[in-house]
């Protein structure tokens, strides 16, 4: 049991990983990361790397939505954006260090064209306006064939470096998993600045944060850019892993998994995001394995109500967390997180 | 079509369009109750119309009842959900940040969506033709007898339930539950009551339009799509007007027709956003929308 | 010396006017309050000069320079800094991090340097938590809430931290709205205090709204009064109190013949 730690100065204060626990417990888990494909089977590996995307992925959405209170209902299309920028990019032979930051970078782009006229105004014309953007993109993606292949989509080759191919799910876990702690701990970062404190401002009391000289145009946009970026390396990332993009991957279905994997973490959380995406990538493996025995128990129609279930499922979560745990599962985390601290001396 | 424009097709595509643009501006009406009756915009209208569709048919062809009892049966089905949904969806979570009630309607959607797929299938089931075929030619301009039909009933709805809105008792304190629902409860006025009236008004609407929609095309569980779209043109307008949301419906209609006869068939789920982003682009506030002043 | 200079401010809701032709001016390093009944315009004046409202007429003046088309977050960059009637913290923080919003404009920090949280950004929050410490969080007798959500605190503790975030910007002006309204007399005396302090400790001009008539006449240095959006009266607390539209404006007509005869 851990007394207390007390902090010697400000900066110690305001540290993110303050005591000498917390740093082991770091080191461990970043040790743990490193030697995870090589013990934890293809399956767990295949598994990581998608959550590694979907963290990316959620922790943008978590920015602009959770932090920031832009709801998106368009962020699956942007990550598409990244994925094709990624296809795009490897045709005009541009290596993947350059590729995603662009993939990124297109992404952040077309958010603009899309954020500013709706971030003048306040409220929903956001929202519709994703929502507007997730069609018009979808619908650029099946249409535009001479770039995006159309309905058959458009092949990703490897990433590779310096002819060493990342190809296969334990070399491009490489390329995920440190890009996903990085940009998890970038913004968590992003939450100790005057950036972050901004964001979260605007989306507690936007009157009284224009008073304490906050640009709420400014900051809405930077907020839906951070968030597009993120969106657009996880697509990216995306493309590299499943070496293809297609436009129903990234359709509304997977913009309401994002926002259903904040809200079941917790809105404005880093801790919840990781949380929240752990256990929605874990749920349709859940589901499936659930599906795979009704079957092997003589349902055979099961397979049917895979992707209905799923649906079914995720609605059921988003709406269930709303009502009886708005903060998701991080408070759930910090609840009992608390009752150990001092456990067993007070209960 | 090379140089001058095909004018007779101009006029009855845009014909077809506005009236086709009824059933829409019923669907916007469902919207506009919802909101103006408890300041939720509820993104899950769609699947409301999608499961009236789907009631209908299954009373209709699956038991082989008259249409009028399949009727009675759906919309009586469709209030129960809307009734359902307020108590233990949108009442626990009244004095919720926005964001939360709008995502809360969007998990309500997908839930619909998928018990939807599971029970009735993923595949397109048909609807009987309920609205004579009939067509009626005006001049040169022909206009198919479902359109035209379909219009009428939208209009003789949108009367019904704007005159019930604004005479009726219930409609009064509904009216006065929504601009100020303390005062209201503080009146005498069961609020909610009124809200439950509402939401259940809500699911009768969608599930007329859904109905209207599946008969004349076909009946998936996507049918609610097409509500999205009319959301997003009934935003532009103004969600708390019931004029806003006609004009809006009629404009979606018309564009799309427009769209069908000189683009083509695929682009034309893609009006209405394209609307949204260029009017939002030209004019941020909107269509009829003026700058909110706020009560600081 | 005027700091803040409002002329033939006009403000229109619809048919209702607000402001008519309000002309005031605040003299610098004083405090300067804001009365009238209810309904006077006060908060709308407050809102014009903090950039909420814009005014269909008349000009505002600021340390010299016009604002009148400055927008509000940009006023608040040039020294303009207030509190509301109703509490306005942000729920979603820690006493803390709200302090440490008000001083957002004097950090440099970007986005893409947030990310990283190495340099500058590192070095400038670290800095700006001990000026933080050092000159609000001791000064308001607030340390022990610091690390508090917004949610866990009094109604009086909760004004007094939304008072701790706009000293963070150290700004020129301070405009209070009802800093006392619903505070208990120990808690009002505490916040006198703090008002007089900042005046006289730190030279910051302040401007308040108040029902409170005791802290008013008691704690300003200049009174000018509202009614039905005009300007009635102004000058010193006793010369304010003294004049018969005041008390006819506060009292009736009636009243005020009866007092001045």
């Amino acid at each position: 049991m851990r007394i207390g730690d007390f902090h010697a100065s400000y900066r110690h204060d305001e540290a993110l990983f303050d005591t000498r626990a917390q740093r082991v417990w770091l080191g461990l888990l970043l040790a743990a990361l490193a030697a995870f494909p090589f013990v934890g089977g293809s399956y767990l590996t295949y598994l990581a790397c998608l959550l590694g995307i979907h963290l990316i992925a959620a922790a943008g959405l978590n920015v602009m939505t959770g932090y920031t209170g832009l709801i998106s209902l368009g962020h699956a299309a942007f990550m598409g954006v990244g994925c094709y920028a990624v296809a795009v990019a490897e045709r005009a032979g541009i290596p993947f260090f350059l590729a995603l930051p662009l993939a990124g970078a297109a992404s952040a782009a077309i958010g603009l064209v899309v954020g500013i006229p709706s971030l003048r105004i306040k409220g929903l014309y956001f929202a519709v306006a994703t929502l507007a953007a997730q069609f018009v993109l979808g619908f650029v993606f099946r249409e535009w064939e001479s770039v995006t292949g159309g309905v058959r989509g458009a092949n990703v080759p490897a990433a590779s470096l310096f002819g060493f191919e990342l190809a296969g799910d334990r070399r491009v876990y490489f390329l995920i998993a440190p890009l996903a702690v990085l940009m998890l701990l970038g913004a968590r970062n992003l939450f100790r600045t005057r950036v972050g404190r901004a964001f979260i401002a605007i989306r507690d009391r936007d009157i009284s944060a224009e008073v304490l000289g906050i640009s709420l145009f400014r900051y809405k946009l930077a907020a839906f850019a951070i968030g597009s970026f993120y969106a657009g390396v996880a697509g990216g990332l995306w493309g590299y892993f499943f070496r293809v993009a297609t436009p129903e991957l990234f359709g509304l279905p997977l913009s309401v998994f994002y926002l259903a994997a904040i809200i079941v973490g917790g809105l404005g959380s880093i801790l919840g995001t990781i949380l929240g995406a752990t256990f929605m990538t874990l749920i349709p493996e859940f589901l499936r394995a659930l599906v795979g025995w009704a079957e092997a128990f003589g349902l055979e129609q099961a397979g049917v109500y895979l992707a209905p279930l799923r649906q079914v499922v995720f609605g059921l979560l988003i709406v269930g967390f709303l009502v009886f745990e708005p903060h998701g599962l991080a408070e759930m985390w910090r609840r009992t997180r608390r009752f150990f601290h001092l456990w067993p001396f007070r209960t | 079509m090379s140089g001058a424009i095909d004018w007779l097709l101009l006029a009855e595509f845009s014909l077809v369009g506005l009236l086709s643009g009824g059933v829409l501006a019923l669907i916007a009406l469902g919207f506009v109750l919802v909101y103006k009756g408890t300041r939720v915009i509820n993104f899950a209208l769609g699947e409301f119309m999608m499961v009236g569709a789907y009631l209908f048919w299954t009373a209709n062809v699956f038991l082989a009842l008259p249409w009028w009892a399949a009727l009675a049966l759906t919309l009586a089905g469709v209030a129960a959900l809307g009734a359902l949904v307020e108590r233990f969806v949108l009442r626990p979570l009244a004095g919720q940040p926005v964001i939360s009630i709008v995502m809360a309607t969007i998990g309500l959607g997908a839930v619909l969506h998928g018990l939807a797929e599971a029970v009735w299938g993923g595949a397109n089931l048909s609807l009987p033709e309920l609205l004579p075929r009939k067509p009626l030619l005006l001049g040169e301009i022909l206009l198919p007898g479902q359109v035209l039909w379909s219009f009428a009933l939208a209009v003789a709805l949108i009367a019904a339930f704007t005159a019930y809105f604004r005479w009726s008792k219930d409609g009064v304190s509904m009216r006065a539950a929504a601009s100020d629902p303390v005062t209201a409860y503080a009146m005498g006025i069961d609020v909610r009551r009124t809200q439950r009236l509402t939401w259940m008004f809500a699911g009768v609407t969608g599930a007329v339009a859904g109905i209207i929609v599946a008969s004349m095309t076909s009946l998936s569980p996507s049918l609610g799509t097409v509500a999205l779209g009319v959301l997003a043109v009934v935003i532009l307008g103004g969600l708390d007007s019931i004029a806003g949301a006609i004009v809006a419906g009629l404009i979606v209609g018309l564009l799309e027709s427009l769209t069908v006869a000189f683009v083509g068939g695929q682009a034309r789920d893609l009006v209405p956003y394209l609307v949204v982003l260029v009017i939002l682009m030209v004019r941020p506030y909107g269509l009829f929308g003026t700058r909110d002043i706020e009560r600081l | 010396m005027h700091i803040l200079e409002a002329e033939g401010l006009t403000l229109r809701f619809g048919g209702i006017r607000a402001l008519a032709d309000v002309a005031v001016a605040v003299p610098k390093g004083g405090i300067t309050a804001i009365i009238g009944p209810n309904g006077a315009g006060k908060t709308s004046l407050f809102n014009a000069i903090s950039g909420f409202y814009r005014p269909e007429r008349g000009t505002l003046r600021f340390d010299g320079a016009d604002i009148t088309r400055v927008p509000a977050h940009a006023r608040a960059a040039l020294g303009l800094a207030r509190t509301f009637q109703n509490v306005s913290l942000f729920r979603g923080m820690t006493v803390l991090d709200n302090i440490k919003l008000g001083g957002h404009n004097r950090l440099r920090a970007g986005a893409l340097g947030a990310l990283w949280y190495l340099g500058r950004a590192a070095a400038e929050e670290a800095r700006l938590r001990a000026e933080i410490e050092r000159e609000v969080i001791d000064f308001l007798e607030i340390d022990h809430i610091r690390d508090l959500p917004i949610d866990a605190l009094a109604y009086g503790l909760q004004k007094r931290v939304e008072l701790a975030r706009a000293l963070a910007m150290q700004p020129k002006v301070l405009m209070l709205d009802e800093p006392v309204a619903g505070m208990n007399r120990e808690e009002t005396e505490d916040m006198a205090r703090f008002i007089l302090d900042v005046q006289e400790e730190r030279g910051i001009t302040v401007m308040l709204v108040e029902h409170d008539m005791g802290l008013v006449m008691d704690i300003s240095s200049h009174v000018v009064v509202l009614n039905f959006g005009q300007v009635i009266a102004s000058g010193t607390p006793a010369e304010v109190r003294r004049n018969p539209a005041v008390i006819a404006a506060y009292l009736g007509e009636r009243a005020a013949r009866r007092r001045v005869a």
